[in-house]
């Protein structure tokens, strides 16, 4: 593997106050393996930055080991570590030249200026901005200077590249833009790459797995279908698109899955139902557009019933509030292609129903 | 108490660890302590040590005898009845002047801020030349348009007039500063919503305002009561001035103890006011700017207030232009008040008798400023982008040359320096030391407020791709520095050149300034040389400020603007 974190963790002290402290990170494990793009993914605060800072060298984990390319480098300072690191800020050094920001990393490596001169065309060539070349920071756009910071930390072939929430600072258009771009350069120099950000969606669409943290803690690590579809608690599945919690109890246990009981009604989950036995109370875990709402008159297969509370229009989708009966928290639905799904109003009775497969059952939390 | 010692030990044995990772920036730190101690801190140190210590025993006897003598108290009720209403009133006017520059459309407002910064360009005591020259005995307006004979331009009023003059700029900068930062959509915001122009200002201008003008008040309080050459010359023996009495006791009685204990009294008040400035009244500023900064509509003010406003603006400005072309006057006027007709003979004596003056000015200002400037960045720099037990100290230890008067530091440096181990005094390089360790702490001022605005990622990522600490100062810290340094550098160079009330304690024969020649020819009444001297001295000034903007503009014209704010 290309990148080993052993029990990391990393506590803050305030020094004036001996009792304050905060623990940033907690015993972190995690393996990244050679030519691999992982996302540490959470919310502000939740430690993937700092976990980032340790792997860079920038910031001393208070214990555990940082493995680099099989060698323990917990020691060694950021500038003599084999990483290369994509700032939030781009941190482009605003007097020189694009070429001589791209060129740094290869200057301090003592490579001859020509050399230094044809190995930044090369690249600038590659990531299709040899156009910029002689430029000043201070006229580049946004998208331009982060291109200019990846460059400069691709130049130097690093073992791993490290991203701290590169594309925070652009305009929605452009992060959508650059987020395919950054996948494919890294890609087609097959760097081993960790990506900090707090946007799901860019999570999804750059990693091949993602690391879901939440104070200091890593939730779940998967590729994204798994955290999307299987979220391993109530955490990963609230932070990770829009969910109904459904709290249930297992009736009944068969080798298909299992039977269980929820709001009016009940209903079979399989494949999947895990290590629950009969009695046990659970959460359902249900996406928005898994669920499915049938007009009017009752039927007897849909497990739930209930009363449109609030409907928001948005065009290509339709999204209810429904209140059913029997469940304390509204169920979200949203309808894609609704002209072919019908329309309800505000105030309609419906059936509420859901594909057996659509549904992750997490323990109950009391 | 003792969970706080122990944190703090801890805390500080962390950061040596750390520290002697580095070797070379540990001696740095090493150099640069020593240095403050022996120059910044010892001083002091021997003030306060001659002045309760005599015949080698404790004892409060000398500034028992100092505050029991009538004349002395006097001496510091003046001083701070001069700071407090010099402060006031300059700060007033700086106010005026701002606000009008500020928030009005009004013409020729180049020319009034050219107009006003001079001041700052020029020796501070030129304004109590010009005053003697205007109102004195034989002064152009009392005595020749007036036809008043003994005039009484000494004492409170001729000196309050001078301080006002010579430091109401600082005010006004400030001001302007602090006004400018006061989005006028705010004024324009509340001016919709149905107020008064009046209410306007009084509710949302001034009460926004008034943590700057605070800060402004206490600036100046400190900056008059450290003044010593408008009380030298205007101040006269009725009303006395204790830096200048400080000053008088050393050179007049050789009384080194007394003359201590004066710059004692004289520093405590300083130094207290200059911290309240700087640790209370600072911190209370608001922070108004959000987005882009939007133009004024200028409608907040009537078009009365306005001229009004105006009007006062062409009034100071003309007073201001008349102190100067006074001067200019003067140094081409045979026997000013007598006969004033053209002569080249006052520049001529200076570029002969008074030219080494001249050069030693030059030397000493072009030696020490560089040096000060790169200290003061590299201090800057130690200060806000590393961790070492002590950092706190070191910045004190390095403004505090900005708290403590010109004349407390002279009288210190005497003591400190004319016995062993270190006998510096009467050659260049006490001098040289003097300036260096008084204008570090404009370096770095502007040496910290440039690096706050570099983003820290900028050095990390140079480091990331593999450069050593001292390599990314060299190649990214430093040229990002560069502008900063310049800035400062021409303000220590105006400082060094204009120098007085430190300076004046450590001239030598072999090693004289040309404030303190200014000041010998007023006092011996020639008062054509003293302004020969003042527009050569405004004129090197002048001459070295648009060197340094030229060398700015020429190689680091693109530092200009967005480049720091990346």
């Amino acid at each position: 593997m290309s990148v080993k974190l052993v029990n990391i963790s990393k506590i803050f002290q305030d020094h004036e106050n001996i009792q304050k402290k905060f623990i940033a990170v907690d015993h972190v494990n995690l393996e990244i393996k050679e030519g691999e793009m992982v996302t540490l993914l959470g919310p502000s605060g939740c430690g993937k930055t700092t976990t980032l800072r340790i792997i860079s060298g920038f910031e001393t984990p208070s214990s555990g080991e940082v493995w680099i390319s099989g060698e323990m480098v917990n020691n060694i300072p950021p500038n003599k570590r084999d990483t290369s690191m994509v700032f939030q800020s781009y941190a482009i050094f605003p007097h020189l030249s694009v070429a001589q920001n791209i060129g740094f990393g290869l200057e301090l490596k003592g490579w001859k200026t020509k050399d230094i001169k044809s190995e930044v065309k090369k690249i600038m060539k590659i990531m299709d901005f040899s156009e910029l070349y002689d430029r000043r920071p201070d006229q580049l756009s946004g998208g331009q200077q982060q291109r200019v910071a990846l460059a400069r930390a691709i130049i130097n072939k690093p073992s791993v590249l490290l991203f701290d929430e590169p594309l925070s600072n652009l305009d929605a258009k452009l992060r959508i833009q650059m987020r395919i771009e950054i996948r494919r350069i890294q890609k087609a120099f097959g760097i081993t790459s960790i990506y900090v950000t707090h946007d799901q969606e860019e999570a999804m669409t750059v990693s091949d797995r993602i690391v879901v943290m939440n104070g200091g803690k890593i939730m779940q690590a998967a590729i994204p279908f798994k955290i999307y579809s299987y979220p391993a608690n109530a955490f990963v599945a609230d932070f990770i698109g829009r969910v109904n919690f459904i709290s249930a109890k297992i009736k009944a246990k068969n080798e298909k899955g299992c039977v269980v009981n929820f709001g009016s009604g009940q209903k079979e989950i399989h494949p999947e139902c895990g290590e629950f036995n009969a009695g046990d109370k659970v959460i359902l875990i249900v996406r928005p557009e898994s669920i499915k709402m049938t007009c009017c008159k009752e039927d007897k297969i849909s497990p739930m019933k209930g009363k449109v509370d609030k409907v928001v229009y948005l065009g290509p989708t339709i999204e209810y509030e429904i209140e059913v009966d029997g469940i304390d928290r509204k169920i979200n639905a949203v309808i894609y292609n609704p002209i072919e799904e019908g329309f309800f109003h505000e105030g309609d009775l419906v059936n509420i129903d859901f594909n057996s497969a659509a549904a992750h059952i997490l323990p109950a939390n009391d | 108490m003792l969970k706080i010692y122990k944190n703090w030990v801890r805390k500080s044995s962390q950061e040596i660890v750390h520290i002697t990772k580095d070797p070379i920036l540990l001696l740095f730190i090493l150099a640069i302590f020593a240095s403050l101690i022996i120059f910044i801190v010892y001083p002091l140190f021997k003030v306060i040590i001659v002045s309760v210590f005599s015949k080698g025993q404790f004892s409060l006897g000398i500034l028992k005898e100092v505050i029991s003598n009538w004349y002395f108290r006097q001496g510091f009720y003046n001083s701070i009845l001069m700071g407090v209403l010099t402060s006031i009133l300059g700060a007033g006017i700086g106010f005026l002047f701002a606000f009008t520059l500020a928030r009005t459309d009004i013409p020729l407002k180049k020319i009034f801020h050219l107009v006003a910064i001079i001041p700052i360009i020029s020796p501070p005591f030129i304004g109590a030349m010009a005053i003697i020259m205007l109102f004195g005995n034989n002064g152009l307006i009392t005595s020749s348009l007036l036809g008043i004979r003994n005039f009484k331009i000494y004492g409170f009023r001729g000196l309050l007039f001078a301080q006002v003059i010579t430091f109401f700029p600082v005010a006004y900068i400030t001001l302007r500063g602090v006004l400018e930062s006061i989005s006028p959509t705010l004024e324009d915001a509340a001016f919709d919503l149905g107020g008064s122009r009046w209410k306007v200002f009084r509710k949302v201008t001034l009460p926004l305002a008034i943590p700057g003008i605070a800060s402004a008040i206490l600036v100046l309080f400190v900056e008059t009561l450290a003044d010593f050459g408008n009380p030298l010359i205007l101040a006269g023996s009725k009303f006395p001035i204790l830096s200048v009495q400080a000053y008088l006791q050393i050179t007049g009685m050789y009384d080194l103890p007394k003359g201590a204990a004066l710059a004692l009294i004289l520093l405590v008040p300083s130094i207290s006011v200059y911290f309240l400035q700087k640790y209370w009244v600072a911190r209370k500023k608001y922070v108004t700017v959000t987005g882009k900064p939007t133009a004024s509509s200028h409608k907040v003010i009537s078009p009365a207030v306005k001229w009004i406003l105006f009007g006062l603006c062409v009034f100071i400005t003309a007073i201001i232009l008349m102190i100067y072309i006074t001067i200019l006057w003067g140094a081409f006027a045979k026997v000013w008040g007598y006969d004033n007709s053209w002569t080249m003979i006052h520049f001529k004596y200076v570029f002969s008798v008074g030219f080494k003056a001249v050069t030693d000015t030059l030397i000493i200002a072009v030696t020490s400023t560089p040096i000060a400037g790169i200290l003061g960045m590299i201090i800057a720099f130690l200060v806000v982008r590393k961790k070492f037990p002590g950092k706190n100290i070191m910045e004190f230890t390095s403004m505090l040359s900005f708290a403590v008067p010109g004349t407390v530091i002279g009288i210190g440096y005497i003591l400190g320096f004319n016995s062993p181990p270190l006998v510096l005094t009467g050659t260049f390089i006490i001098l040289i030391l003097n300036f260096i360790f008084r204008y570090i702490p404009v370096g770095i001022q502007s040496g910290v407020a440039i690096l706050r605005q570099v983003d820290p990622s900028i050095e990390e990522a140079a480091i990331d791709l593999g450069a050593d600490s001292q390599y990314t100062f060299k190649r990214i810290t430093l040229p990002l520095m560069i502008p900063a340094f310049f800035s400062g550098l021409i303000y220590s160079f105006v400082r060094a050149m204009t120098a007085i009330s430190a300076a004046i304690f450590l001239v030598s024969a072999k090693w004289n300034l040309m404030t303190v020649q200014i000041m010998s020819q007023v006092e011996s009444g020639r008062l054509g040389a003293a302004s020969a001297f003042s527009v050569i001295l405004v004129g090197i000034i002048l001459l070295a400020i648009i060197i340094i903007r030229l060398i700015l503009t020429l190689f680091y014209g693109s530092f200009k603007g967005t480049m720091l704010k990346i």
